[in-house]
């Protein structure tokens, strides 16, 4: 527990990603199984004890500790495995090592009644941070970080495997994969995936660069603005992963009842709008469903999610990514008609006579829905990562709009001393700056020099970390698309924005006004 | 015996000792001040005498200039002291900062002890705190709650030699209050074996040089403003927390952040810091040494200052000690734990 509980302390205060990874794969590599297994289970929240919660271990410490001075503590440190942690009176002894596989499976052996008993036995035999790393362990909520992709290209990188081959097997495996880190270490064969409903890395696409491409070599389609998802069918069971892996099964359960046949599409997660008369809605309605637990049926009404489907990589027991485009198309549009018409339906090939009619097209496109145009090689097969030349896509010009700079607050990390996330509002009609939204990307290194001195000789006030400036800096926001939202004043929410030039030239009068924007509602 | 309310009155701006018309660390300008230490939030400036260790007057009189060396003013060695008004003052050691006393006060055969702050671990720039045997015992209670127990300094300052070697091309930028745990952590580096030099931030300087004009050995500081950045990688830099995050900062190269204090030990309050290498070394009292403080002195009563007082009063009360808490206004807790 020792070696856990310092990579937990030193991923809390670790900002960099690299740093990140450094350290996990540095504890994958010099930390035996299964405890190394379970470890990366825990910082990737993939272990659920059932009999122990934070009630179990609250009612603990009151058997040990004052419960004023508990409640005290607990107000003051904000968690309850923090709190318990560093008021656990140490024992007296010296103490045996507590191996965090010992602890996973105390723990998961422990019933309702018993859960107290063991933990107090656990706790006392660690001292103030392996307490803390138990107790995260045994509750959740570890809070340092590291999502399933980190982890498993740490996994890739501590054993120099590719990290394709990783994806796939990661959700294979159960915690802590002791199979996995076989194969790693090279001293098994790959294992065998035949009856699981594993993740396959998805092809990815860069932005189109070139001036034109053939369109008899790349078939074009739209893209579309909901969140890229494959859905396995395998083994007796569905999943639904998102881009990273990460398993969303729960958040959908309609999908997953209504994925019935054996097979692994790639496809877009969209939810029917009723604005948009029953058509794709746009993002923002979508996010009304992500990362829900439970889903309720008011949920499940409102915002219907169904699945625009635009790849085949397997069918019945059939691996089509090694075939070309054609081919998985041609059996793609064969397979659809076999799912049920209410959850998933076919993305169309955009049938453009020639780039410049697509080009046309695509600046058409006013479906909010619609992000842009994907071109895909007409003879590629299904490979994992950005490849070059296989896959584009072709983005809508983005909007722009010309705003004020009213706030400013400092960054992290590598940005903490420089004021680097910018508030920037609107005219309304009444001739007042309403805040429209908020951007931290775009500049260069010596524009954010330049906007940080900015800020700290044009400071009016200070609220904490936040500096409110002189309203004279016109700054031109470059965003995908804009949406009314009820959480702003202004009503309007932008996605993606980031600063596309700063405009030291144009008085702060002759920004935009809150109508211009709204026009601008998709 | 003296009824302690009828001749010291607890007030938001201080302590008065009324028969000898005096204050203990008031907030605001007196006539007459007694001074525990020169912390800002203890020593003010603008009274018309202070009596106070020499160390106190002489770090008053660094901070706020003449005022605090007027001939008025009277200096005490620890054990020494003075009477007023048929008071008896005495100052004694605190193991806060250099030159930090408890002041005992007796009067008519009732002894009234105030730490103003204190600790009771190692030091090596300040004289140990002493057990003064007092009916009542006035102590503060910064770290009054029992998640506060900070390890040994040691450890601490191991952790922190440590970082340093691992990242030979980065700085360690450690904040550190300007009077007192700057020195400490400067010391404790010293005799853990750290002979490189030193790099501080200005604002460190001044205080710096009194410690070693009092025989606080500090070995060799350099000035960062008279550093190139490149001679920085793999050393300790020390600033005041404010500059941590401030453009100052940027002249050092690539550095971790590392901040020393109390509140260290808590991990979401470092994390809101933007610290990357919490030390916890206070120059307070932790849970246990308050409470074993209070078992030892074993008053008739124990007043109690500022910090977690209610912390602190529940364990009194779950030992069936009579407690209560002063409410001072003005007492800056979060920079200097």
């Amino acid at each position: 527990m020792k070696r856990f509980a310092a990579l937990i302390d030193r991923l809390i205060y670790t900002r960099s990603r690299n740093s990140k990874l450094a350290l996990i794969v540095d504890y994958l590599r010099h930390t035996p199984d299964p405890d190394r297994g379970w470890a990366i289970a825990a910082l990737t929240e993939s272990l659920d004890f059932p009999a122990v919660k934070a009630g179990t271990v609250r009612r603990l410490l009151a058997t040990r500790v004052d419960e004023e001075l508990f409640r005290l503590s607990r107000h003051f440190v904000g968690d309850t495995a923090e709190t318990a942690a560093l008021l656990w009176p140490d024992a007296p002894r010296a103490k045996a090592e507590l191996s965090v596989s010992a602890a996973v499976d105390a723990l998961a052996a422990a019933s309702r009644s018993d859960a107290p008993a063991i933990v107090a036995s656990l706790l006392d035999r660690l001292d103030a941070d392996g307490r803390y790393a138990l107790l995260k362990l045994a509750l959740g909520g570890m809070r340092v970080g590291v999502s399933a992709r980190l982890a498993k290209q740490a996994f890739a990188q501590a054993f120099d495997v590719p990290v394709d081959d990783v994806e796939e097997l990661w959700h294979a495996i159960p915690p802590p994969y002791a199979p996995l880190f076989a194969w790693g270490e090279g001293r098994t064969e790959r294992p065998d995936l035949k009856d699981v409903a594993f993740f396959r890395p998805f092809m990815l696409a860069h932005p189109l660069e070139e001036e034109s491409v053939d369109l008899a070599d790349y078939a074009a389609e739209w893209k579309w603005d909901g969140i890229r998802v494959q859905i396995v069918h395998g083994g007796g069971e569905t999943r639904i992963y998102s881009r990273g892996g990460e398993e969303i099964s729960g958040a959908f359960p309609e999908l997953v009842a209504a994925f019935d046949q054996d097979a692994v599409i790639d496809g877009e997660l969209l939810v029917r709008g009723e604005v948009q008369g029953g058509e794709a809605a746009s993002f923002n309605a979508l996010q009304q469903r992500l990362g829900r637990k439970v889903v309720s049926k008011k949920m499940l009404a409102d915002y219907p999610a169904f699945v625009r489907v635009y790849d085949l990589l397997a069918v019945d027991d059939d691996d089509l990514r090694g075939q070309p485009w054609t081919e998985r198309r041609r059996q793609l549009e064969a397979f659809v008609p076999r799912l049920a018409a209410s959850h998933f339906d076919l993305s169309q090939v955009i049938d453009a006579t020639d780039f410049d009619d697509l080009a046309e097209r695509r600046a058409g496109a006013r479906d909010a829905a619609i992000e842009g145009v994907m071109l895909k090689r007409r003879d590629a097969p299904y490979v994992a990562g950005r490849r070059a030349g296989l896959w584009y896509k072709w983005k809508r010009d983005p909007l722009t709009a010309d705003c004020v700079m009213m706030y400013a607050q400092r960054g992290n990390g590598r940005r903490a001393s420089f004021y680097s996330d910018y508030t920037f509002g609107c005219w309304s009609e009444a001739g007042e700056l309403l805040p429209v939204g908020k951007a931290y990307s775009g500049f260069t290194d010596e524009e954010l020099k330049w906007l940080d001195k900015f800020v700290r000789d044009n400071t009016l006030n200070r609220f904490g970390p936040v500096r409110e400036v002189e309203k004279s800096l016109v700054l031109e926001v470059a965003f995908d698309s804009i949406h009314s939202s009820k959480r702003h004043k202004s009503g309007l929410a932008m996605r993606f924005p980031r600063i596309s030039r700063i405009r030291r030239d144009k008085p702060a009068e002759e920004a935009d006004r809150i109508a211009t924007l709204q026009a601008m509602v998709t | 015996m003296a009824k302690a309310k009828t001749w010291i009155e607890p007030h938001s701006s201080g302590i008065y000792v009324k028969p000898a018309d005096l204050w203990i660390d008031p907030s605001r300008p007196v006539e007459r001040a007694a001074v525990t230490h020169g912390h800002a939030d203890h020593a003010r400036s603008g009274h018309g005498a202070v009596f106070a260790t020499p160390e106190t007057l002489a770090i008053m009189a660094l901070r706020y200039g003449v005022d605090a060396e007027a001939s008025h003013n009277q200096a005490f060695v620890y054990g020494d002291g003075f009477e007023r008004g048929g008071v008896r003052f005495s100052f004694h050691p605190a193991g806060h900062v250099l030159g930090s006393a408890q002041i005992l006060m007796e009067y008519r055969g009732e002894r009234i002890v105030v730490t103003g702050d204190y600790k009771r671990r190692a030091d090596p720039t300040c004289a140990p705190f002493e057990v003064v045997p007092c009916d009542i015992f006035v102590t503060e209670a910064t770290f009054g709650l029992p998640v506060f127990r900070h390890p040994p300094t040691g450890y601490e300052i191991a952790k922190l030699i440590g970082a340093v070697r691992a990242e030979p091309d980065r700085s360690v930028l450690v904040g550190a209050y300007a009077l007192g745990k700057a020195q400490r952590v400067i010391a404790e580096l010293r005799g853990a074996g750290w002979d490189a030099p030193i790099y501080i931030h200005g604002a460190l300087e001044k205080m710096c040089q009194l410690y070693a004009v009092h025989g606080v050995d500090l070995g060799e500081l350099r000035l960062v403003s008279e550093t190139d950045k490149a001679e920085m990688a793999g050393q300790i830099v020390l600033a005041p927390p404010s500059a941590l995050n401030d453009r100052w900062s940027r002249r050092l190269p690539d550095p971790v952040t590392a901040m020393a204090s109390g509140w260290m030990r808590v991990r979401q309050r470092a994390r809101q810091r933007m610290v990357e290498l919490p030390l916890v070394i206070s120059d307070h009292a932790d849970w246990d040494e308050l409470t074993t403080t209070i078992s030892e002195v074993n008053p008739k009563e124990s007043w109690i200052t500022h910090g977690s007082e209610d912390g602190l009063l529940r364990w009194c009360e779950l030992h069936q000690r009579k407690a209560r808490a002063l409410h001072l206004v003005g007492r800056d807790l979060e920079e200097e734990a």
